[in-house]
């Protein structure tokens, strides 16, 4: 595979500039896509990403040296015209643009088409080469509206906080929790944060995102003072000592994976609300119509399947092996 | 469907038993009478017939979708249920029909004398028109199996709560062969009428597996032993001048073991008795292997009678001269069931299976070392002053079975498991050695916890060296010991032997793939104990 960018065992990389996006081997300079453990890992020797995802990178990797862009402008890089488009996957996630000598690649990292009200919403890019993630690649997949799920949501919350319960619902710290807490309606209760996702909103809110109020559920918190709340945390957390201070409560999960019911029933606890911050199997494949692109080259999720059927559909599609995470259904961030 | 649909919502998004059963007691008062009788049906295993086959549901659900069929088929086994995987894959309905639970399923009884447009039209209709959760609960209608989670035990508590009466009497109400297209609420839960069904059995009282010491269950004078045979747990029904077979798992058996007939040569009619269905020869209950000619034939031809006679093996009398006897201590029951047998001819197919005599939990431990030599799986110990409970409790009967057979063996396969367990792997096949070759003997689902089918499966995905279909094969590199109750001969076995209810006891973290056991060890297994 020739062209502006190729695939290493480093990473995904560009020749004509010398860079990688998103490496999961240190290298010299590495284009970031959005904040996740799987796309910024430590060790490069030098970052770029967008203004809005920096902070929480900063926050995540410590003293790291981290340039930013802002979406649309455009920065020279060698021999490559680099840019970074709104993914709409968490606040500052970007598809990645890389044109060298007038073929346009995008490498989009994780994305999702529907306007969660935090992230800077999904923009489709022309491009001749598109790579795509495919965590949710299969037609079983189909969201629902935010709202629906927010009036789920909220009538659980509200039902719990009637029966005397906290509501814990489990979510990923990055992103998940975020939009999950604009989406509450605080009358019913106050709502909690473990410290994981807490550490999160206070950068957000240094940068300027508006986020609901939030009071973090640390050592000292004494839950008595907080009857009727719902308490957002790590998966992890759930059920852990920390959680049973709080003494009755019901546990969700709220996570793309939980349109399965197989998999919610063995993950759930209580409740699973269907919500993901990928796309689902339309808006993958209005995604890649939206490109223009001929061909295409899926990254994670399920591969396989999904290139099969992008072929099918006359694509010239084929599959990437990275070690972004996505295939695994236990995997808490989808 | 709606009212339906949302009991299945409810008792789906708990966990808790609680919550369970108060959804389905409310349920049952206030859902229409016909659609209760359904809801029990259903929830105790007596769907409807299926009215079209899952091929032509693949199919036309994959044609509503506008996707290809192997798009369809590779989601099936993701998702882990086909009923789901279709109602996953559909549009969003169009119109909004609110018929109710048995309206659909008489229509579906319906469909099965229509020709296949007429069937796939109304399929497609009904799609079309219902939400997905309704959705999913009418193509489990069509595609029968209805496993969500309700246990007919936590059924017959919301139905005791809601009609005020007692667990075991409505437990015994919903015995035997009723049919809920003629059935009617009144008649099934309400009136009261024992005699109503001469068929019915009586719930079986099940035992708990003993974990502790006998020593802990006090005098062994208070107890009674017998050998537990390897057969199927049966009741043998004789009353108004017939006679009825079931199998504990409440499938009426009556016509597939037809030398029990010769019972109401020799046995009054008002009596009713509880024992293991076993194959007889020699004098003796022959093993599994000879009793499992027999089982899934509706019908059974000449040879096979006279190759593999099945008697029952009675340890138990529930009812004499038309009368329950099941409050009545055991000790007491048990002599009425001596009587009775004594006065029945040699080749009676009824034969009572002895106690066993001890007069210390330690002669009875040396005795039980010897069961798989008397053909029998361990021992039971039951309280000589127990009544005849119903279902499984703890207290009165214990089983003390053998500790099972083990073997080391290597993992060369996995395939993703359904429901539940969708996603994960945990269908595995297992090999042994023979020389530098593995070779496959068995599978095993069960044994390991959710946390390590999570580990396992996170190594089988990095560790894939071909795919075959939904099999993966892997590295030949983990050991588990494999337990199981029993190993025979097999010709349909390419390692020549067959093992009863094999899973996995242990991961040997500790064993490298060289040390598991080989062909010879497990020929020696089936040289001993086949």
């Amino acid at each position: 595979m020739s062209g502006a960018l190729t695939f290493t065992p480093a990473g995904i990389y560009c020749p004509a500039g010398d860079f990688y996006i998103d490496p999961w081997k240190p290298v010299s300079r590495a284009l970031i896509t959005h904040g996740h453990a799987d796309h910024a890992r430590w060790g490069m020797e030098s970052y770029l990403a967008t203004d809005i995802a920096a902070p929480v990178m900063r926050h995540r990797l410590g003293d790291v040296s981290i340039d930013t862009i802002g979406y649309g402008e455009r920065l020279q890089i060698g021999g490559a015209t680099v840019s970074f488009h709104p993914a709409g996957h968490v606040p500052g996630s970007a598809q990645i643009r890389v044109e060298v000598e007038g073929e346009v690649w995008v490498a989009s990292g994780d994305y999702k088409m529907v306007d969660d009200g935090l992230s800077t919403p999904f923009e489709p890019v022309k491009c001749h080469h598109f790579i795509t993630e495919s965590t949710f690649g299969l037609p079983v997949f189909r969201w629902q509206d935010q709202a629906v799920i927010a009036a789920q949501i909220n009538d659980w919350w509200a039902g719990c906080a009637a029966a005397g319960k906290t509501a814990f619902l489990g979510c990923y710290a990055l992103g998940k929790a975020q939009r999950l807490m604009s989406m509450l309606n605080p009358d019913i209760g106050p709502i909690l944060t473990h410290t994981a996702i807490e550490n999160t909103n206070a950068v957000m809110r240094t940068q300027g995102i508006a986020l609901p109020d939030t009071v973090q559920a640390g050592p000292d918190l004494n839950p008595k003072d907080h009857r009727g709340a719902i308490v957002l945390a790590p998966p992890s957390a759930l059920g852990s000592a920390w959680a049973r201070k709080f003494g009755a409560q019901e546990n969700a999960f709220a996570s793309g994976w939980m349109a399965l019911r197989g998999i919610r029933r063995r993950r759930a606890g209580d409740r699973g609300f269907v919500i993901s911050d990928h796309a689902d199997w339309s808006d993958l494949l209005s995604a890649i119509t939206g490109t223009g692109a001929e061909n295409i080259y899926v990254t994670h999720g399920y591969t396989e399947i999904f290139t099969r059927y992008l072929n099918d559909q006359g694509w010239n599609a084929q599959v990437l092996q990275t070690e972004f995470g996505g295939e695994d259904a236990e995997d808490e961030a989808a | 469907m709606k009212r339906f649909a949302a009991l299945f919502n409810a008792i789906d998004q708990s966990t808790k038993t609680t919550v369970k059963v108060a959804a389905l007691a409310e349920y049952f008062q206030e859902a229409p009478e016909e659609d209760r009788i359904w809801t029990i049906a259903i929830f105790s295993g007596r769907r409807p017939k299926r009215a079209v086959n899952t091929t032509r549901l693949r199919e036309w659900g994959a044609e509503v979708a506008g996707i290809p069929l192997w798009l369809f088929e590779e989601a099936y086994p993701i998702v882990g249920d086909l009923a789901e995987t279709i109602a996953l894959v559909l549009p969003p309905p169009d119109t909004e029909t609110d018929h109710g639970l048995t309206h659909w399923i008489n229509a579906l009884r319906d469909l099965s004398q229509v020709e296949e447009p007429g069937r796939k039209a109304f399929v497609l209709d009904a799609w079309a028109s219902l939400d997905p959760t309704q959705r999913f609960l009418f193509n489990k209608l069509l595609t029968g199996g209805f496993r969500i989670g309700v246990s007919q035990k936590l059924m017959t508590r919301a139905l005791a709560s809601a009609t005020d009466k007692d667990e075991a009497e409505m437990a015994h109400r919903l015995m035997g062969d009723w049919d809920p297209a003629t059935t009617t609420w009144a008649r099934l839960i309400l009136e009261d009428d024992p005699a109503a069904n001469a068929s019915r059995p009586y719930p079986f009282y099940l035992a708990y597996a003993l974990e502790d010491e006998p020593e802990n269950l006090g005098e062994p004078k208070d107890w009674q032993a017998e050998w537990k045979w390897d057969g199927i747990r049966g009741q043998l029904i004789l009353r108004d001048g017939k006679h009825f077979v079931w199998s504990r798992g409440e499938e009426l058996m009556t016509d597939r073991f037809p030398e029990l007939s010769r019972a109401r040569d020799f046995i009054p009619d008002g009596t009713v008795l509880d024992g293991e269905l076993l194959a007889w020869g020699d004098g003796a209950p022959q093993n599994f292997n000879a009793l499992q000619k027999r089982i899934g034939r509706k019908t059974v031809p000449k040879k096979l009678l006279s190759e593999a006679p099945v008697i029952l093996y009675a340890y138990d009398l529930l009812e004499w001269g038309g009368a329950d006897l099941r409050q009545t201590p055991l000790q007491d029951r048990r002599a009425t069931l001596e009587t009775l047998c004594a006065s029945l001819p040699d080749d009676a197919p009824v034969r009572l299976s002895p106690t066993v005599p001890f007069d210390s939990w330690d002669t009875l431990a040396q005795t039980r070392t010897a069961a798989r030599d008397a053909q029998a799986e361990g021992l039971m110990l039951k309280r000589s002053d127990s009544p005849y409970l119903t279902g499984r409790k703890k207290g009165d009967w214990w089983k003390w079975k053998l500790d099972p057979l083990t073997i080391d063996a290597v993992m060369i396969y996995a395939q993703s498991g359904h429901g539940r367990r969708a996603n994960l792997f945990t269908d595995f096949t297992f090999a042994v050695w023979n020389g530098n070759d593995l070779v496959p003997f068995t599978k095993a689902y069960s044994g390991l916890t959710d946390e390590e089918f999570r580990k396992i499966t996170a190594w089988v995905k990095k560790n894939t060296q071909q795919r075959f279909g939904p099999v993966r094969q892997v590295t030949p590199h983990h050991v588990f010991e494999i337990a199981f109750e029993g190993i025979q001969a097999s010709s349909r076995h390419k390692s020549g032997v067959a093992l009863r209810f094999p899973r996995m006891s242990r991961w040997r973290h500790d064993k490298p793939v060289q040390e598991a056991n080989s062909l010879d060890d497990l020929n020696e297994m089936l040289a001993i104990y086949g």
